[in-house]
């Protein structure tokens, strides 16, 4: 088809997920449909160039002008069945050839509708690519052997900045919800869980119309002894309003607190209320653990503008630790190092290693395994409690204490206690998916993107990407599997689903969310999801699982970051074989059972009939 | 292992030394103290409080350092071969200096005849001394590729050794090369190493290997290009032979300079060269110090671990070996014959040689053919192993791990293909670690001549008896010979080689996780074998108490119905008598998959086999005799997940196999579990694992309740 010069000229996109397989629309049960997924990748189209251009131009149009005017009219007007097909300019390209790693090329016809990408070759029997707008991290045009070098087009279709545009506001499920995820996990839900049979903690309301935190949900669990106004004045003492609340009451007693920094400032401020409420969590001339999430110095600079770290003269009972996690673009930075080494497959072993090294990623991974290992050996071992925050407490904060609770408790290592979890930590906890995963590695190059005032950060890959560390070393204790791992993160970043829209639970209320989108939680947990994500050797493991945080013991997870790039079959068909093994193992069990009763009880009729019948004979 | 031990303790302990304490790397626990043992053979730390033993055999110390005086007494730190680090603080300095004195000279005999496997003896394990020793012949090898043919031919010229000592007797060349060809061209040949037949292809491409010319700067044979064109022609399917120096292009120029050097391309017609760049034993001895280095630094940051195993070169080495393995393999598949050489064609010669086989032929993927490809590779064609591991004092500079990335490139390519293998990471680091011990006379000595000149075959073990004696314990449960593929393709981007922790930090027990997938695998795969087995007994029985009750009417014609249940059980017991016999030929044949031992004694099984089927006047089985036969196999077996000691109170951890007994389904260590019986609840009557527990009451109800 597109056989000469117009061959030359491509664009490059780079995304962040969903590559479906043939007949299956979004519509279709998403995650069991995807072979491995998540992390990044990038098809190229090829087509004539005139062709694509006139394609680039609608996807650049729209969004240059377009779309800024129309989003303003669009504010507040949600749900009206109107998409974006007006805005597009060119809605088709035919003879475009898209190239992927590890895949056969595909020719066809390239559409764009309100909402994906679509490549189809039209006929049967073979994939189609239906891409979400929203997986698009960045767009690349390329003309290769004609001028050279690369245009790099900075906007991506997925900057429709009004989250009520957004796909999972138009998604509608083809089948009936069991069980609503907007309600699997509230506060009064896991609160019992949570405190066991402690009579030391309540639910506080204080914040029911998210004024005194608007990060954090409207019920949260505090100390039974401090009242709701103490809670209000200490509020005002932490950055944005996140006063210490519980996170995890560990089986001895011991308990974790998270926060945000005291906004003590350089002045030295303190806040009696602030203290009361911490120190109602000690027992009387017990002590406690506070950990900072940041370096020393790091804490001393935030001091000067305003936040900064407990003071010993004013919480004597508390011994302050700092162990430093890199945060946000340093993140990022990071991460885009990594996976631009992940991908270049001819590089030499030197400078693979050598960028591996230099990208700092598994130094942050055994940063943050380290910093919960910490905390859970203060919980566990010396039976003392922690408070736990960085500054804001709506990041490395969150992943600390997520980490912590999956070494220390056991429920979190099943599916429901995991996806609770992350509701706990992470939703409730206010931890801003929207805006820090708004991009990812690969548009960390784009400038705009590299401005640290926009706070993208991975701050959530790297909390998964410990999980899967702690996974890898204790295969046997966790109910689910590493895919469940990876569809949990992708739909972290772009889905048809609303879970993760929004910074808090506040932006959430007032996105109707549970209302106008469905919950990730609704589609996993039905039963025909939650079994392709059962881990077929897990036996429920009682017991604190402490991880080697040596750095011989941490690898890549090539699952996620090389699954395009290095062919992932020999892990799943190990894990294949791992099922079908003890598949087979526990039917020939119950088998053997079975045929023993059965002769047994022919043995013994058969010998009664003997004895009956010899006498006689 | 354990047969080691009881040895040592016959032989008496030399010397002990009490209050020794233990310098532990990672934990900032309190150093451990305990007492430490010197013997005949082994090095003993025993370590009372955390119940641990850790013993070293001396063939196996790397090294003995004395390090700086401590207030705690004088550190001694010994590494071994195995990749083992200790540092014993011993409180006497004097003592200390003894220790070192004799470890310096146990650990490395000056006699080749000083070595362990010439005092080793099998102690408790069956093993007679002649096992193994037959089950790889060079000639069988080549028969089952196909050769002698018509291109092919077996010569004896070198039948004494007198062409070339580092070579087997017999060599396999064009049929179309004259003697005085051959005889010209090993005069050409470094070391009298001339091109010979390694592997044919069954695209009729063949794999042929030598040592590099001795061409200079400018001489040439006529005799060593002629037989490079007879290899070129034998060949049906292309004009071009592919001449592989797996030295870097400048190594092979600098050996120029030296009256050696490589091929010129002016004078060999229809031949492609290429230059494989694996660099020479002292870089690789180097490497390895600087990663074994990397892997000990205390407390490392995340950044310095991978610094360090990137500026080691390690796996960049490893990379090139597959690198060039892969592209021999692709030739050969594509029809081009190869021919290899380095410099001596002893060392990268055998590292590619036999990667590109295992690449090519499912057979090398099997247990068996595994080891005769190293009975071929490595040891037939000369690799010093006595030289390059170092088993006598000689010159260190002979000391390289080549064996060892071998194996690590065949770790890998498991990694790759978990399926295709029928052997586990297990087996490599056993064949690793045997390699060094000379526990077995296998890899005693430096060529086959030195092997028959030390008369080794009488005088020690085999490691292959050894192994297809254990065989259970290598087989890979992933292993789909079905579905097996001929030539298999890794994947060679840099991402895809990883850190061999279970090899190089394999004592840093804390260091691997904590839940095994393998051993969960094996575990499951023995539990499957071991209910199938039952349920195919348990269904024959249900058949026959079926036949009872339709041939026993309620009175008349008992006799009858007697006598044709008697018939039945008899034929059965023939039945099974046959299969045994078969079973017991096959074995002799040998088949990797049995699961019976090698040494297993057949009247064993047969005795179990008559005592339960043995013809009683009374026919009924007793209800309760019926119960034994259900009780011998356990249908639930111990999970192995958090079994942190065996029974006996040895700990076992993540590089100790935990075993289940087939029996009872409780785990025990491998010392433990030395004992095999048949169980009555197994219609195959297969010799099975069991403890020594189920193992006394299986044999006494064997005994009682058999009539002779």
């Amino acid at each position: 088809m597109s056989k000469t010069a117009g061959f030359e000229h491509r664009i490059i996109i780079i995304f962040l997920d969903h590559v479906n397989r043939v007949g299956q629309r979004f519509d279709a049960p998403l995650a069991s449909s995807l072979p491995v997924s998540c992390a990044q990748a990038s098809v190229e189209f090829s087509g004539e160039l005139s062709l694509l251009s006139i394609y680039e131009e609608s996807l650049e149009k729209p969004l240059t002008q377009g779309y800024q005017n129309i989003c303003k009219c669009w504010k507040g007007s949600y749900g009206s069945a109107m998409e974006f097909v007006e805005l597009i300019k060119a809605p088709k390209v035919d003879n475009v050839v898209m190239r992927r790693p590890l895949f056969p090329n595909v020719e066809g016809t390239l559409c764009i509708t309100g909402h994906h990408i679509i490549l189809s070759s039209r006929k049967e029997d073979t994939e189609e690519l239906w891409l979400l707008h929203r997986n698009v991290d960045v767009v690349e045009k390329k003309q290769s052997t004609f001028g050279g070098g690369t245009v790099a087009i900075k906007y991506a279709l997925s900057q429709i900045e009004i989250t009520n545009l957004l796909y999972p506001f138009f998604y509608r499920p083809m089948y009936n919800i069991l069980e609503d995820g907007w309600t699997a996990f509230t506060t009064e839900s896991e609160f019992s869980k949570l405190v066991l049979k402690s009579d030391d903690w309540r639910i506080s309301n204080v914040n029911k119309d998210f004024t005194v935190c608007n990060s954090y949900p409207a019920t949260v669990v505090v100390p039974k002894s401090v009242p709701d106004e103490v809670i209000t004045t200490a509020a005002s003492f932490r950055q944005g309003g996140r006063f210490p609340v519980l996170c995890y009451r560990h089986e001895n007693g011991s308990v974790l607190l998270r926060s945000g920094q005291p906004l003590v400032g350089p002045s030295g401020k303190r806040c009696k209320e602030d203290e009361k409420l911490i120190n109602a969590v000690l027992g009387p001339g017990k002590r406690g653990y506070i950990i900072d999430t940041r370096a020393q110095t790091l804490a001393q600079t935030a001091k000067s503008r305003g936040g900064g770290f407990e003071l010993e003269i004013h919480y004597p009972q508390w011994r302050r630790i700092h162990k430093p996690i890199d945060r946000h673009h340093n993140l990022l930075d990071s991460l885009a190092r990594l996976l631009e080494a992940c991908n270049d497959t001819s590089c030499t072993m030197d400078k693979w290693l050598g960028r591996l090294e230099s990208s700092n990623w598994l130094s942050h991974v055994r940063d943050t395994l380290n910093c919960a290992c910490l905390v859970a050996q203060c919980l566990d071992q010396e039976n003392l409690s922690v408070l736990a925050h960085g500054s804001d407490g709506t990041d490395t904060t969150l992943a600390v204490t997520s980490i912590t609770q999956i070494i220390l408790n056991p429920d979190c290592r099943s599916i429901r206690g995991f996806e609770a979890l992350i509701e706990r930590e992470w939703l409730q906890g206010g931890y801003p998916f929207g805006s820090r995963h708004f991009k990812s590695g690969y548009a960390y190059t784009a400038s705009s993107v590299k401005n640290p005032k926009k706070k993208y950060a991975p701050t959530f890959l790297l909390f998964m990407d410990c999980v899967w560390q702690l996974f890898f070393q204790f295969p046997c204790s966790f109910e689910f599997t590493e895919n469940f791992l990876i569809t949990i993160l992708q739909h972290s970043y772009a889905s048809q689903f609303g879970t993760f829209l929004g910074d808090n639970v506040w932006e959430r209320e007032q996105l109707n969310l549970h209302l106008n989108t469905v919950s990730l939680w609704s589609h996993i947990n039905r039963p025909e999801i939650i079994l392709t994500f059962m881990n077929p050797v897990y036996e429920p493991n009682s017991k604190v699982i402490w991880p080697s945080v040596a750095p011989a013991s941490l690898s890549l997870w090539s699952g996620l970051f090389l699954r395009w790039v290095v062919d992932q079959k020999p892990t799943e068909e190990t894990w294949k074989a791992i099922a079908e093994m003890k598949e087979k193992e526990k039917e020939l069990k119950k088998q053997a059972i079975k045929l023993r009763k059965q002769l047994i009880d022919m043995e013994k009729a058969l010998n009664s009939k003997l004895s009956t019948s010899s006498p006689s004979t | 292992m354990k047969s080691q031990k009881k040895l040592s303790i016959l032989l008496g302990i030399y010397h002990r030394i009490d209050n020794v304490g233990l310098l532990e790397r990672y934990s900032s626990r309190r150093n451990a103290v305990g007492a430490l043992y010197l013997t005949a053979t082994h090095l003993i730390y025993v370590d009372h409080d955390n119940k641990r033993e850790t013993w070293i055999l001396h063939s196996h110390i790397s090294s003995v350092t004395k390090l700086p005086l401590t207030p705690q007494g004088s550190p001694l730190q010994v590494r071994t071969k195995t990749f083992l680090s200790m540092t014993f603080v011993i409180p006497k300095e004097r003592d200390a200096h003894d220790l070192f004195i004799s470890l310096s000279q146990l650990c490395q005999p000056t006699s080749i005849e000083d070595l362990y496997s010439f005092r080793y003896n099998m102690g408790s394990e069956d093993l007679p001394r002649e096992a193994g020793w037959a089950l790889f012949d060079l000639q069988l090898e080549f028969e089952r590729m196909g050769v002698p043919n018509e291109s092919w031919t077996m010569t004896s010229l070198n039948k004494d050794y007198e062409i070339c000592d580092t070579y087997p007797r017999y060599l396999y060349v064009p049929a179309t090369a004259q003697t005085a060809v051959l005889l010209g061209s090993s005069r050409f040949r470094s070391r009298g190493r001339l091109p010979v037949l390694t592997y044919l292809h069954s695209t009729k491409a063949a794999l042929c290997r030598c040592s590099q010319p001795l061409s200079g700067f400018s001489a040439r044979c006529v005799e060593d290009e002629s037989l490079l064109v007879c290899i070129q022609k034998v060949n049906p399917n292309t004009a071009q032979l592919v001449v592989v120096d797996t030295r870097p292009k400048i190594n092979a120029m600098a050996n120029r300079a030296a009256g050696k050097g490589y091929e010129s391309e002016a004078n060999y017609e229809n031949t492609r060269f290429h230059f494989a760049g694996i660099d020479n034993i002292h870089v690789m001895r180097s490497s390895l110090t600087r990663l074994l280095e990397t892997c000990e630094l205390k407390t490392p940051a995340m950044a310095a671990f991978l610094n360090g195993v990137e500026s080691s070169g390690w796996l960049r080495h490893i990379k090139s070996i597959l690198d060039a393995a892969v592209f021999i393999a692709k030739t050969l598949e594509d029809g081009s014959s190869v021919l290899v050489h380095c410099s001596d064609g002893w060392d990268r010669t055998a590292q590619v040689c036999g990667l590109s086989q295992i690449l090519l032929d499912p057979y090398y993927r099997t247990i068996h053919g595994f080891q005769a490809l190293i009975a071929k590779e490595w040891l037939s064609f000369g690799h010093k192993f006595t030289d390059r591991c170092g088993h006598i004092s000689i010159d260190p500079k002979e000391v390289s791990p080549v064996f060892t990335q071998w194996l690590e490139c065949v770790w890998n390519l498991i990694q790759q293909f978990p399926s295709v293998f029928q052997f586990n990471d297990r087996l490599l680091l056993c064949i690793h670690d045997h390699v060094h011990s000379c526990q077995f006379g296998t890899f005693v000595g430096n060529c086959q001549k030195d092997r028959i000149d030390l008369r080794l075959e009488e005088k020690t073990y085999s490691l292959w008896g050894y192994i297809a004696n254990h065989m259970n314990e290598f087989l890979n449960p992933l292993y789909k010979p079905d579905t097996n593929v001929g030539f298999i393709q890794p994947n060679l981007a840099p991402q895809t080689f990883k850190f061999w922790r279970e090899m190089y930090c394999r004592w840093e027990t804390g260091l691997h996780p904590r839940e095994s997938l393998t051993d969960l695998m094996v575990a499951s795969k023995d539990h499957i074998n071991s209910l199938d087995d039952h349920i195919r007994l348990l269904q024959k029985r249900i058949k026959l108490t079926e036949e009872k009750f339709a041939t026993h009417p309620n009175s008349n014609g008992e006799n009858n119905t007697e006598e044709s249940v008697e018939d039945n059980r008899l034929t059965y017991k023939k039945n099974l008598l046959d299969e045994m016999n078969m079973k017991v030929q096959r074995k002799i044949e040998y088949d990797p998959l049995m699961v019976t031992s090698f040494a297993n004694k057949s009247s064993d099984g047969l005795s179990l086999l008559s005592s339960d089927y043995h013809d009683k006047t009374e026919d009924i089985m007793a209800l309760a005799k019926l119960s034994d036969e259900l009780n011998s196999v356990a249908l639930e077996w111990k999970s192995v997940r958090g079994v942190k000691e065996c029974p006996c109170s040895t700990p076992l951890d993540v590089s100790t196999r935990k075993s289940h007994c087939w029996s009872c389904g409780e785990i025990y260590c491998a010392r433990c579990l030395d004992k095999s019986a048949s169980l009555p609840g197994h219609i195959s009557q297969k010799q099975s694992p069991v403890c020594r527990e189920c193992y006394r009451v299986l044999i006494k109800s064997a005994s009682v309740e058999s009539p002779e």
